[in-house]
């Protein structure tokens, strides 16, 4: 199992969670964890993924991301789950 | 599991608060390079750095993709050239050559600075010691990426008031040889009392020999995240400021220990330490100096400022040690002038002097580094500076370093710019009594007596 965090920054609008998710239903990655919030006016969510069935590089999943996120016109950010479980979990 | 707040608490760190990986140094013993033909000793030295540090740079950047954390730089340490030359290198051309060749594969791997161009001399020099301190001016003036440090001293030798002598006049030499670009060569090279044999961080990097064949070591860094946190806890006690500092420095050091094992693993080379140091540089926000006023300082400098570092300095310690399973290098905060815009802005409202500097060097993680100096300071003075900050180091058993950058033509007031990490620094007045007499008697300081200690 490979823990991915994703996190989406932006101005909220319909069909950001639907568009991320379609990518990832394509890429073969599920979705175990979905929490969102709004901070400051801004939508804000994460989401834990496995991306243990993916088959693309990582690094490529990082760039499409970010590029799905430029066309939504939010910020979308994938980073591997250690950064942050190894800074908050002893 | 974890959850949102966290998540998004590391992330403003990483964007907001400046934290970041600022080294990966891949340390490379040189010991089985030896050689009485300065072809193969220069062939063999270019051979095994090139193989072992190939991915080096490449692997970084994925670390850095995948993880979401920038690292700063990708470095190479290497053993003290001093220790492997002997047999091949008789004239300063020579060890210049070896230079010139760590330079060449320092650009060939991609790694922007390369250290070791070294040597250990606390107790007295070999012939080759001194050939490659003597060499010092012309390979930093030959090199773009070689950084070249001297070990001068140690509590458990004493201070080697011979080559404090030498490195004097050598800091004036090579402050001459580069003196088209602002006596920079000088910013590439550290006079060391104490030295470890694992430091990351340039220009002082160097791979010890009690160290492995191949390791990697990790630098981290975060002033800004530490500032930031010391931003919500104004106004509370000592006990809070400093549980507040330990806090952080675990949640840094814990990045740095991934990003260490995860590169370790990567490129098939042992883990050898992480450095919890606070790093500042140039940049608004990722300043040691702003740390200290934030815990309620006027200017850095003022007095209180040595009382500051130093529970920052020990609590930085405190909760990095507990994040990685080894800690070494210097760990601790940095306090290098040019490198941090707060302690600039002290030096020119004139609230900080080398004297105070002096002072904060003998509880912060190294010594007087990056600090610009008058051009016409005489080399005893400088001499007179390393001997100073090297008896700090050995009575008080900590690594001290002193890393002065005599500006030819620049008198004080004078503003230097240096570029990139190295930053701008305005030239500081230093005290123009002489000490010359002292510094010509020649031998060496005997090391300190280790009881009665007050």
């Amino acid at each position: 199992m490979n823990k991915t965090i994703i996190t989406v920054v932006g101005k909220d609008a319909v069909g950001i969670i639907a568009k991320v998710c379609t990518y990832l239903a394509n890429n073969h990655v599920n979705v175990e964890d979905i929490s969102q919030t709004i901070v400051q006016g801004y939508f804000n969510m994460m989401m834990i993924v496995d991306t243990g069935r993916c088959t693309k590089p990582f690094s490529d999943m990082v760039t499409e991301l970010e590029n799905l996120g430029d066309e939504i016109g939010v910020k979308i950010r994938c980073q591997r789950e250690d950064i942050f479980t190894k800074m908050h979990r002893i | 599991m974890i959850n949102i707040f966290e998540v998004n608490e590391t992330i403003n760190m990483i964007e907001q608060e400046q934290l970041d990986v600022r080294t990966i140094t891949l340390g490379i013993s040189l010991l089985d390079c030896c050689d009485a033909d300065l072809d193969l000793l220069n062939q063999k030295i270019y051979a095994k750095i090139t193989r072992l540090a190939k991915d080096l740079v490449q692997t970084g950047k994925e670390i850095e993709l995948e993880y979401g954390i920038p690292i700063v730089n990708k470095r190479i340490s290497v053993t003290p050239v001093a220790l492997v030359a002997g047999p091949a290198c008789f004239s300063i051309e020579d060890c210049v050559s070896v230079a010139r060749t760590l330079d060449k594969a320092a650009a060939d791997t991609g790694v922007n600075f390369i250290g070791g161009y070294s040597a250990i001399v606390s107790k007295g020099m070999t012939r080759t010691d001194e050939l490659l301190i003597r060499s010092i001016p012309l390979a930093l003036s030959l090199t773009e990426r070689v950084c070249s440090s001297v070990n001068i001293g140690s509590t458990k030798t004493g201070i080697n008031m011979d080559a404090v002598r030498l490195m004097g006049e050598i800091i004036r030499k090579t402050a001459e040889a580069t003196k088209e670009q602002n006596s920079l060569g000088c910013a590439k090279l550290v006079v060391f009392c104490n030295a470890p044999d694992d430091n990351p961080f340039m220009a002082g990097a160097f791979h010890g020999v009690s160290e492995a064949d191949a390791v990697i070591h990790v630098g981290v860094s975060g002033p800004g995240v530490v500032k930031h946190a010391l931003e919500t806890v104004r106004g509370r006690d000592f006990e809070v400021l400093c549980e507040t500092v330990k806090k952080t420095a675990f949640k840094v050091t814990r990045v740095g220990q991934l990003v260490a094992q995860v590169a370790s693993e990567r490129l098939s080379i042992p883990f050898g330490i992480v450095d919890l140091s606070l790093a500042p540089t140039p940049s608004v926000g990722d300043s040691v100096a702003e740390i200290l006023e934030e815990m309620g300082l006027e200017s850095v400098g003022a007095p209180g400022t040595t009382a500051a570092l130093a529970l920052l300095n020990d609590q930085v310690k405190k909760g990095g040690v507990m994040a990685s399973s080894f800690v070494g290098g210097l760990s601790g905060a940095f306090i290098p002038v040019s490198e941090d815009q707060g302690m600039i802005d002290a030096v020119i409202r004139g609230a900080l002097t080398i004297e105070k500097l002096e002072a904060m060097t003998c509880v912060c993680s190294v010594g007087l580094d990056m600090i610009a100096i008058p051009g016409d300071t005489p080399a005893s003075t400088i001499s007179g500076i390393i001997a100073d900050e090297a008896a700090i180091g050995m009575i008080n058993q900590k690594t001290t370093a002193v890393r002065l950058i005599p500006v030819i033509g620049k008198d004080v007031g004078d503003n230097v710019e240096f570029g990139g990490l190295l930053g701008h620094a305005p030239v500081q007045r230093v005290n123009t009594f002489d000490c010359s007499e002292f510094i010509n008697r020649g031998g060496r300081i005997p090391a300190p007596i280790h009881s009665f200690k007050n």
